[in-house]
């Protein structure tokens, strides 16, 4: 599996949505799914899924999808 | 005897310190709080219901604070509260006023409005039924602000101000504090923080950012907040943001309540806590106490762990047995029962009750079951009452189970805090069970898990047999 799908894929799973709803538009906040509960998983999901361990400034600052891949490339991971 | 004064009208004393700083760091002195807050005040004509949709701003606490002052009755209300909960809330209770913010307001009720702030509208609703509400009577809380049961705790003037007075006093509060707010102002314990640390002429750092966004730790830095509160999920999100490593030098102290926080977490915390110079307090507390109960005094965190402490000042704990005896011995387990001015009046399922008074007289059967120590400390090890906190929240299991019966599927509830299990027997719907539970009750998806059997397990005359299921 390409990393971009399983970026996509730890939305999908931890947020229970619909590939379609994964763009610029998908932010924190923006949809019931992602709140402070919602966003614990997706860090967890992500971290699984690409075997790495985000600093808490990373984590905070990931407010959106498409932050979300500048983030998690610094660890390595390439898109 | 003589009227005792409520805190919210002696703070004046207080005109040139801070009390709000809101997100955007502006400074709110008491003096301009108060003249904000008796404009509100002055639009309700004479004592009666108002509900308010809270948000963590100005506008929030200027719109409490005023229509305490003008002598009303005010229901808080989350404001993520789903529209149709809210709109059924208000038929039941009909409130004369309702104050809310912009975003709430695409609401369809029939409404005048009657003052603008910010972004807050006071409304005065059709409403002209005739009822009384009890001249002790000040607030109406929400037991389980999620499924939007219209069934809220009374609360008098005289439980928020012992209640107030009590946390300032074992907490040590004083006017150079600033906690930052961490939950929405609805929830007791936050309302709770706001109360106590303005009786103090404290300063409150209002926001409605969450741990997980950079927002909050901006605004906790910028202002040097002092302590903040926080329920069991707060210090899960704490830990995953590796709270050891953080460089806050204002903290001063922490406060845990809102369920009960592991036993690990709490040995993790203690620790870092003790090595950062930041005092811990694990409390207990209702919204039938108005808020708290119970603290452990910080220099016991590690001696006590998993304790939930002692009674706060002016309240007193003691345990009963089955048949309502109480029990001496030591480290025997009953249900905790509490004595206190800030044991609340009763409950409300309609304004038909708002006429009641004082139902408890001070006394609280919480419905916990707790154990005491030979040095008197309390442990609480187990629940009477079929409820969990999700995520501080607290949420009824026999309501959860009415919901989703509501939209067509026979389940069973049970769990233990932040992990609710549905039990169902159609396992294709799942999904749309979860999807319809979670945006009923505004929690995260994640909170819920479920089950598949074959058949609700019931006894001969229908009750579910809750003990079938483990």
């Amino acid at each position: 599996m390409k990393n971009k799908q399983k970026y996509d894929l730890a939305f999908i799973n931890s947020f229970s949505i619909d590939e379609n709803k994964l763009g610029d538009n998908l932010e924190y906040n923006t949809i019931q799914e992602w709140d402070s509960v919602g966003h614990m998983g997706l860090i967890a999901e992500l971290e699984e899924i690409f075997d790495i361990m985000m600093e808490m400034d990373d984590i905070i600052d990931f407010s959106s999808y498409k932050k979300g891949f500048e983030l998690i490339a610094k660890y390595g991971v390439e898109f | 005897m003589t009227k005792t004064m409520n805190f919210f009208d002696d703070l004046e004393k207080y005109s040139s310190n801070v009390a709000i700083i809101t997100e955007g760091s502006k400074q709110i002195s008491y003096k301009d709080l108060l003249e904000t807050a008796d404009i509100f005040g002055k639009q309700i004509k004479k004592r009666c219901l108002v509900f308010m949709v809270c948000e963590n701003s100005f506008e929030s606490v200027a719109g409490y604070i005023g229509f305490l002052r003008a002598g009303a009755v005010l229901a808080l209300i989350q404001d993520t509260t789903d529209n149709t909960l809210l709109a059924n809330l208000i038929e039941v209770y009909k409130p004369e006023y309702i104050y809310l913010s912009a975003e709430k307001s695409e609401m369809q009720i029939n409404c005048t409005i009657v003052y603008s702030f910010g972004n807050y509208t006071l409304l005065k609703t059709d409403h002209n039924t005739d009822y009384t509400l009890h001249k002790d009577l000040a607030l109406l809380l929400s037991t389980s602000g999620s499924t939007g049961s219209p069934k809220f705790v009374r609360q008098s003037y005289k439980n928020n101000n012992s209640n107030a007075e009590a946390i300032a006093q074992y907490l040590g509060i004083t006017s150079t504090d600033r906690p930052i707010s961490t939950m929405p102002m609805s929830y007791t314990f936050m309302l709770s923080i706001i109360n106590s640390h303005l009786l103090k002429g404290a300063s409150i750092i209002l926001t409605d950012a969450t741990l997980m966004e950079k927002r909050f730790w901006e605004i906790m830095k910028d202002n040097n907040a002092t302590t903040f509160g926080g329920v069991p999920y707060i210090f899960e999100m704490l830990k995953k943001l590796r709270f050891e490593q953080m460089n806050l030098p204002s903290l001063k102290y922490i406060t845990q309540a809102g369920g009960k926080l592991s036993k690990e977490l709490t040995a993790e915390f203690n620790d870092i806590c003790a090595q950062k110079g930041i005092k811990f307090y694990v409390m207990y507390g209702q919204t039938e106490a108005t808020a708290r109960m119970s603290y452990l005094p910080w220099e016991y965190a590690c001696k006590k762990l998993g304790s939930m402490g002692i009674a706060i000042p002016g309240g007193q704990f003691w345990l009963e047995d089955e048949n309502g005896n109480v029990i001496g011995d030591r480290d025997t387990m009953g249900e905790l029962i509490y004595k206190g001015d800030n044991v609340t009046l009763g409950y409300a399922e309609s304004y038909l009750n708002l006429s009641k008074g004082d139902e408890n007289k001070g006394i609280l059967h919480t419905g916990d079951l707790a154990k005491r120590d030979a040095e008197g400390f309390y442990y609480i090890t187990g629940r009477k009452k079929r409820f969990l906190k999700m995520f501080g929240k607290r949420v009824n299991l026999n309501e959860i189970e009415e919901l989703i019966r509501t939209a067509g599927y026979d389940c069973v509830c049970t769990g233990t805090d932040d992990n609710l299990i549905i039990y169902i027997t159609e396992p294709d719907d799942k999904d749309r069970i979860v999807s319809y539970i979670a945006k009923r009750t505004g929690i995260n998806r994640a909170g819920f898990s479920f089950v598949h059997i074959d058949k609700i397990p019931r006894n001969d005359s229908g009750k579910v047999r809750y003990s079938a299921l483990n």
